[in-house]
């Protein structure tokens, strides 16, 4: 018997976040007690789960990542890949709208990569200032003259959004030089239908596990002119980097070689890696390996983990570097600010999914503006990642207030300002309840040059601790499954097994000889039993 | 593929087996001294050190050897680099480098192995070895038959088999070559039944030969039989197999892949001698035996595992001339944007120097095999793969 006396605790005491004063959207709940119409389902199936139920498929979940090797470093310690049990619902007409936006969003950062490793345009037209481009770290003038074959420098996009306390998703960071996590979103899918199989029947989920061929065909396309059958490799800087799971993952899904840089090698403007039979050219390079420590003879020279000459083979149309070299100019954050004009200056559209306001701190009423309610506002530094640096006004202290003052005075190039969101919160497993813990999402994007493909769905980070609105994993986030769930009724189920054809006769296996035949077993068993018994006397 | 990979899944096969092995050896090993009370405890375990290759290991307090501290040195001793747990931690390690290359199940399977050891250690402490041999030769039987069921006989495949066979030989050649288990009063004498008992071969060989061990029948048996899978005989045939499919040219004379000619040399020395004459200098015929192996594992890692160290790059200003990763290319650096002033007296790069060759001991000279020399050191420690990174 299952115990059934703990039959709805896991809801228990569920009540809307309310961190920074407003009460944040819920994904599961429309108002206590009351239940979205997507999530109701998935609310019922939960409902009927025991704690202890729940505590045996967390304990299988902690289990299957760790034979897997699906682990991360906290503090010097292995620990399983922190996925939440309760999926994130998304229903299919809000992720339509999502997809579409991420997509344009996707399609105007090209053109403007395109643009400002080209002849300007928009810098002339003064769309966009000059001085983002020129003061940008990230723009490189090695990336000058490195002309895609197919045009596509973003073959990955990662696009950061959140649901604001209006329930409307907002882009917070566009991420498309080596936007990480998507094995995640692949690898929680795979777990979620091992432990719960059961919520799996009862609700149709679109698939992500079709990323890796898609990324594959986008690098085949970028490959140069001329090559039929492309090599790709994926370059990693190795085991000890934070994200070689993922590499390693990708590098298998799409059955090509994972290499560093010590594997490769440049003659004559054409890359090579070393095999066992020799020399083998490389026409893709899908690298993950940023920027600055990609070609030593162009960046950082005390890189090893990339390879000496890569650039110029790419600018010599031998090879395919994918994400292209310099795509950061157009996702600091300061460029994020420009990215709705980018949108009607390139592709003449209204943008589908709106940035959060953002203040630029060059613009000296916007500085003094923000200097002046810095307690009510977000502060980022303007190249940080990783969730570093960040200051929310609110919840800060007025040391820390007047020492982010000083800083943002002194550069305001380096910062920008946002009003705080209050991200959505979902239902979290918080040592056995559930509770509302803020949450965001990275839908990923994959540009193979006739069309931007959004995997549906995308890795949703949580911040685990009471009110936190910090989702990296670096700083103790955990993750969910995303599940975009199509109304059942719409779509037929493909049938799963077609009909035999008439007359087809299916032969059963094989069974084997007969152990004995079936009249003299029993006169076999006895005879041998009576060999056993001693002799009568 | 690629050479780093190559070398790794070498070194996968050798770490497996070695882990098996050891492992088949002290099972019988502490078996042997609790069932038989004659035997001199100390001297036995002296023996198996010697032959393990572990150096200068500290007796017990009362400056004897015992089974409980050999168990010690060669299961559980992370310290020691051949032990059982730091060769399943080291093929870990590899496999890690590598998942991609190898099959997930494989990979999978080698994690939860070594995932599970501190815990398997524990009770093997606690309860005594025999749960943890089990343990070892049971996930080394799981990885043979993922190896065997998920991998394309492709040169991944083949070089992990390969690293695998020269394993299996080594550790043979070693086992025998320690007179393990010297009879009471009779020093020369070699008690075979154990012998084939770690080799998991007494059962075969009872059902061959129909009839008691005999020295020459055993010795045949585990050298030369060509049907049992753990014979020197069969390891090296298998070995020669997978060098011959990774480059199938032949020339019109001669053996232009020197591993491959080495370990044919080693093969054809004992197939084609009568079994008297092994016995007599049994010896220097299982040096010869480890001799050719490290020679062939020298010109394994010389022709397919090539690599070069990374290279550092230092920035001198406009223009430079800076030697590439092979030092056989030059190339023109364009202007660092970001170069500090220029030293003349800086080196332009580093020059890149090839690797030691891992696992090589250097002996890998045409007289390796000389038929009575003796160039293999006795007692050598198992060769272990340099850390690469």
């Amino acid at each position: 018997m299952v115990d059934r006396t703990a039959v709805g605790d896991l809801f228990d005491g569920y009540a809307p976040a309310r961190t920074l004063g407003t009460p944040a959207w819920d994904e599961m709940f429309e108002a206590p007690g009351v239940v979205r119409p997507a999530a109701a389902v998935l609310h019922d199936a939960l409902t009927s789960l025991s704690a202890s139920e729940f505590e045996a498929r967390a304990a299988a979940r902690d289990r299957g990542f760790h034979d897997r090797g699906i682990t991360f470093q906290l503090s010097g310690e292995e620990r399983p890949w922190p996925l939440d049990l309760v999926p994130r619902v998304i229903p299919e007409a809000e992720w339509t709208t999502l997809e579409a936006g991420v997509a344009q969003r996707v399609r105007a950062l090209e053109a403007f990569l395109a643009d400002v490793y080209g002849t300007g345009q928009i810098l002339a037209d003064r769309v966009v200032p000059h001085r983002l481009v020129t003061t940008s770290v990230h723009f490189h003038r090695a990336a000058f003259g490195v002309e895609p074959a197919n045009g596509v420098r973003i073959q990955v996009a990662g696009i950061d959004v959140v649901r604001g306390e209006d329930g409307r998703f907002y882009v917070l960071e566009d991420n498309i030089r080596c936007p990480s996590g998507i094995s995640y979103v692949v690898e929680n899918r795979r777990m979620m239908a091992r432990i719960f199989p059961e919520l799996f029947a009862s609700h149709r989920v679109l698939p992500v596990a079709s990323y890796p061929a898609r990324l594959l065909e986008a690098l085949r396309a970028a490959a140069p002119a001329g090559v039929s059958d492309p090599t790709v490799v994926v370059l990693t800087p190795g085991v000890y980097n934070s994200a070689y799971f993922e590499h390693s993952f990708l590098a298998r899904q799409m059955g090509v070689e994972l290499v560093e840089g010590r594997d490769l090698l440049c003659r004559n403007d054409t890359v090579y890696m070393r095999t066992t039979d020799g020399e083998q050219r490389v026409d893709v390079v899908y690298r993950r390996v940023d920027d600055d420590f990609l070609d030593p003879l162009h960046f950082r020279p005390d890189s090893l983990v990339g390879c000496p000459g890569i650039l110029n083979a790419a600018r010599a149309g031998n090879v395919a570097i994918s994400n292209a070299v310099g795509n950061g100019v157009a996702d600091d954050k300061l460029a994020y600010t420009y990215v709705p004009d980018m949108i009607r200056y390139y592709l003449a559209e209204e943008p589908i999914l709106p940035n959060v306001e953002t203040y630029r701190l060059e613009d000296p009423e916007a500085l003094h503006h923000v200097l002046g309610h810095l307690h009510e506002l977000v502060l980022k530094p303007v190249s940080g990642s990783g969730g570093y640096g960040i200051l929310i006004g609110p919840q800060a202290t007025e040391a820390q207030l007047d020492a982010a003052r000083a800083a943002v005075a002194a550069n305001p190039r380096e910062w920008i300002a946002q009003r705080p969101v209050s991200l959505s919160t979902a239902p979290t497993d918080v040592g056995g309840r559930l509770a509302p813990r803020h949450l965001d999402l990275r839908p990923f994007a994959v540009n193979d040059g006739t069309s931007v493909w959004v995997v549906p769905g995308g890795l949703t980070r949580v911040a685990l601790p009471e009110g936190g609105m910090v989702v990296n994993s670096s700083q103790g986030g955990g993750s969910k499954d995303t599940w975009v769930t199509v109304d059942g009724r719409r779509v037929p189920r493909v049938r799963a097994a077609r009909a035999a054809k008439p007359g087809r006769r299916e032969v059963a296996p094989d069974p084997g000889p007969a152990l004995s035949f079936a009249g003299t077993e029993q006169q076999q068993q006895q005879q041998q039993q009576q060999q056993q018994r001693p002799a009568p006397c | 593929m690629l050479s780093r990979i190559a070398e790794s899944l070498y070194w996968i096969g050798r770490y497996i087996e070695r882990a098996e092995d050891t492992a088949r050896i002290l099972d019988v090993h502490v078996h042997y001294l609790l069932e038989g009370p004659l035997i001199d405890e100390d001297l036995a375990c002296r023996n198996l050190l010697a032959a393990m290759g572990v150096p200068a290991a500290s007796p017990a307090p009362d400056g004897l050897f015992n089974a409980k501290l050999v168990t010690e040195l060669l299961a559980f001793d992370e310290a020691n680099p051949s032990s059982i747990v730091s060769s399943l931690t080291a093929a870990r390690a590899n496999a890690r480098g590598v998942s991609e290359a190898i099959s997930s199940e494989m990979w999978e399977a080698l994690n939860t192995s070594y995932n599970a050891l501190p815990g398997q250690v524990a009770i093997g402490r606690g309860v005594g070895p025999y749960t943890f041999f089990r343990y070892v030769r049971e996930r080394a039987a799981i990885m043979a038959g993922l190896t065997d069921s998920t991998m394309s006989r492709d040169d991944a495949w083949r070089f992990l088999v390969i690293g695998r066979s020269l394993e299996r030989i080594d550790m043979l050649a070693r086992l025998l070559s320690t007179g393990l288990h010297p009879r009471d009063g009779d020093g020369d004498d070699v008690d075979w039944v154990i012998l084939l008992r770690s080799c998991s071969a007494h059962e075969a060989f009872l059902r061959t030969y129909h009839r008691e061990v005999e020295p020459i029948l055993a010795a045949e048996f585990l050298l030369l039989d060509r049907l049992f899978p753990r014979s020197i005989f069969c390891a090296v045939s298998t070995a020669e197999q997978c060098l011959a499919d990774l480059d199938p040219r032949y020339g019109r004379a001669g053996m232009a892949d020197e591993a491959r000619r080495v370990l044919g040399l080693v093969r054809t020395n004992l197939e084609f001698r009568r079994i008297e004459d092994l016995l007599s200098d049994l010896g220097g015929q299982l040096r010869n035996v480890q001799t050719g192996c490290s020679a062939a594992s020298a010109a394994l890692a010389a022709r397919y595992f090539r690599q070069t160290r990374s290279v550092e790059w230092v920035s001198e200003g406009p223009g430079i001339e800076v030697a590439a990763a092979d030092g056989s290319t030059r190339m023109e650096a364009l202007p660092a944007p970001a170069a500090a002033g220029s030293d003349a007296d800086r080196l332009a790069a580093l020059a890149a120097e090839e690797d030691p060759v891992p696992g090589a001991d250097g002996t890998a000279g045409d007289d390796a095999l000389a038929e009575d020399d003796g160039a293999g050191e006795r007692g050598a420690s198992p060769d272990a793969r340099m850390a690469g990174r």
